[in-house]
């Protein structure tokens, strides 16, 4: 305790006293130096890929007089659908409402009840199961307007209360509906995939192009903000020629193979069957049909239609691609063998050979593009979606990476310099890195993971169907044209039927440039085809 | 005090370098995240796997903006402490509420994710163990012998003679 009384300190013990100092200096300048590095090389990479992430201006005003909409179909879609355009079942509400008590993290009632007022009233409702049309007409009927049913689709199509339709029936009802609709004077917004046979997609595209209405398909992803920064990373040729494209379907869990719930009211006596058949062939009432009916051609489209059209369009909507001139289609029944006859096990390649996505090499060497879809419904590996060209690839999803190739003309330089690596992403784009999002399925993350279910606009999370909805009332309301509209329903529906013809009839499906049709096979109708089982057709 | 006059000036030197490896480990963290703006706790927040809630409203939207910059600060203000030796028992105090902050975001229990740690751990790791570290320099400060505070404390003892 000697120091205590003195009044200096030696040499040595100011040394002792400043030691840490030079220590101070060395870790600060270090860190500050690694940093450095760090962002310099960030702003390198950014700087040479330039790739802009920001969102579409959001769609017009909703001013003016409500817009008047027809339901037509009030199922699992058509609920969503209707949600999307802020109107819920009562029941959904209650049972969210119980959901958030319970766990605070869920917010989908607040989220919901925070969704912009898109100005539009419900005031018809078609469905041929009562329990549904009631539910509708009880729940959406106010002070102010009361939603009435109508017992066919054609009598909602004629109704002077109703503007605008949207459409979520099965698949096989999509067209008939649809030009009913426009014929009638109404906009449309229809389902995907957009028809369930050749002969009507010709024939909707027809009336829909002629017609004055706004036509909309379905695909809600494309308002999905990582799907714009794609095209830009197409438009900036950062991936180079891209040669194929792989995209899957990985499901395994009886919600993603259609096994719906069969409601218990399900009867003759509740359920309008022949109407529900429609152009279908009849058969006896039989409510798994009914409730399952994805599972059948007669209704549904199997995995070329209802997913493979999901992820067609994802790419093409990124790409701009347009239909393939062939596709070839296999699988099988192999993982739900409950009766279906739309195969849960499905392959399809679809060639496109004058298509470029641009080039970083000599002139005249690259040319024609393969997309490979895969699909099962016995395995939920998470594959990705790659679109893999000759200086990158790129991830697809909800979020979006890119990685260098090491054969890279474009970025050799920086691959040399090791300013890009095989292998660590050279762009991230990933909205939910901020963010817990409350998946509740299996299925719901897959949707999820694809970009379908929800996007981002200014860091906040919106459901893109909600976004997809209001852009075709904007374009009803203010001009415009809806970004899934008659042309990409076209060719998603025809992609779609190509790959299910093809599995159906085990040989190649061209499709004719020129004349913007199928080439016809000698004595095979395509529509008897794509309607029947595959056995039947072979 | 007692026990720290009974310390040998080999141990004090030997806490004194714990004393400022600690401090070296903290600043370095502090200093790399000043200086990148594009960093925030916030995934390492809302992946909590134990008391979730608290961890997720510190990673709100309100208030991560003032989290990231209290760890900035408090990570750096504690690497300041231990290195120079100044006020390094409530350094020390700090650092031990920070790393057990980190800590039971994402504890080492048996069913636990443990993102992000390389090597095996059962309820004891590495945040735990610096943890423990610093309540030795807590409970023995050695800036009097070997740091600042040697010069604090000269200059206040003298005012009291």
């Amino acid at each position: 305790m000697s120091q205590e009384n003195k009044k200096t300190w030696t040499r040595r013990e100011i040394l002792k006293g400043i030691a840490g100092a030079p220590v101070v200096g060395a870790v600060w300048w270090a860190g500050a130096n690694k940093s450095s590095k760090k962002s310099q090389s960030r702003e390198h990479l950014l700087k040479t890929l330039n790739i802009s992430a920001s969102p579409p201006p959001p769609s017009g005003s909703m001013a003016g007089d409500p817009i008047r909409i027809g339901i037509v179909g009030f199922g699992i879609r058509g609920t969503q659908l209707c949600r999307a355009i802020g109107f819920a079942q009562k029941s959904w509400l209650n049972e969210k409402s119980e959901q958030a008590k319970n766990n605070p993290s869920n917010t989908q009632l607040k989220s919901f009840l925070e969704q912009e007022n898109l100005n539009v009233q419900i005031t018809a409702v078609c469905d041929v199961f009562d329990v549904r049309a009631e539910d509708a007409v009880d729940s959406f009927s106010t002070d102010e307007v009361n939603v009435k049913r109508y017992r066919t689709y054609t009598e909602l199509m004629e109704s002077p209360e109703v503007d605008a339709v949207i459409i979520a029936t099965p698949d096989h009802w999509h067209a008939p509906m649809a030009i009913a609709g426009l014929k009638a004077g109404k906009h449309v917004y229809v389902e995907k995939p957009m028809t369930h046979n050749i002969k009507e997609t010709y024939e909707l595209k027809e009336i829909a192009e002629s017609s004055d209405k706004v036509f909309a398909v379905g695909h809600q992803h494309r308002q999905t903000q990582s799907f714009l920064t794609a095209q830009d990373v197409i438009k900036k040729n950062i991936l180079g020629h891209v040669s194929l494209i792989q995209a899957n379907t990985n499901r395994n869990d009886d919600n993603g193979a259609w096994q719906y719930n069969i409601h218990e009211d399900a009867s003759l006596a509740t359920i309008d069957w022949k109407q529900f058949i429609g152009n279908a062939p009849m058969i006896d009432f039989n409510a798994e049909h009914f409730f399952r009916w994805r599972k059948w051609w007669a209704y549904g489209s199997g995995l070329s239609g209802d997913l493979l059209s999901h992820d067609y369009d994802r790419i093409n909507c990124v790409l701009n691609m347009g239909i393939p001139n062939s596709v070839m289609s296999s699988g099988g029944i192999y993982t739900h063998r409950d009766g279906r006859n739309v195969p849960d096990v499905f392959q399809t390649n679809m060639e496109f050979s004058e298509f470029s996505t641009g080039t970083s090499q000599s002139e005249g060497k690259v040319k024609g593009m393969t997309l490979v879809y895969s699909a099962t419904l016995g395995n939920s590996y998470g594959r990705k979606t790659l679109l893999m060209g000759h200086d990158a690839t790129m991830e697809l999803g909800n979020s979006l990476s890119i990685y260098v190739d090491q054969g890279t003309s474009r970025f050799r330089e920086d691959v040399e310099k090791g300013n890009m690596q095989a292998g660590i992403p050279i762009f991230d784009y990933d909205p939910t890195a901020n963010e817990v999002d409350g998946i509740s399925s299996a299925t719901t993350k897959y949707f999820a993971d694809k970009g379908l279910l929800w996007t981002y606009r200014d860091g906040k999370r919106v459901d893109s169907t909600y976004l997809h909805l209001r852009e075709w009332l904007s374009c009803i309301r203010n001009g415009g044209t809806p970004s899934c509209d008659i042309v990409a329903g076209y060719e998603e529906a025809i992609t779609s039927h190509m790959a299910g013809l093809s599995y159906k009839l085990g040989r190649r499906i061209d499709y004719d440039r020129e004349s913007g049709k199928l080439i016809p096979i000698n004595g095979i109708d395509f529509d008897k085809a794509l309607l029947a089982n595959k056995e039947k057709v072979a | 005090m007692n026990e720290k006059i009974a310390l040998s000036k080999n141990a004090q030197s030997v806490i004194s370098l714990l004393r400022i490896l600690i401090g070296w480990h903290f600043l370095y963290e502090g200093v790399l995240k000043l200086y990148n703006p594009s960093w925030s706790a916030k995934a390492y927040l809302v992946s909590a796997e134990t008391m979730s809630a608290f961890y997720q409203w510190l990673a709100g939207d309100s208030l991560i903006g003032i989290v990231d910059t209290l760890n900035v600060v408090v990570l750096i203000l504690v690497g300041l402490t231990l290195i120079l030796g100044f006020m390094e028992k409530q350094g020390a105090l700090l650092g031990v509420g920070l790393l057990l902050l980190y800590y039971f975001a994402h504890p080492a229990f048996m069913n636990s994710a443990q993102l992000g740690a390389e090597g095996n751990y059962w309820i004891v790791n590495k945040n735990l163990i610096e943890a423990a570290a610093l309540l030795v320099i807590y409970m023995i400060p050695t800036g009097s012998f070997f740091g600042l505070e040697m010069f604090r404390k000269t200059t206040t003892q003298l005012k009291t003679i």
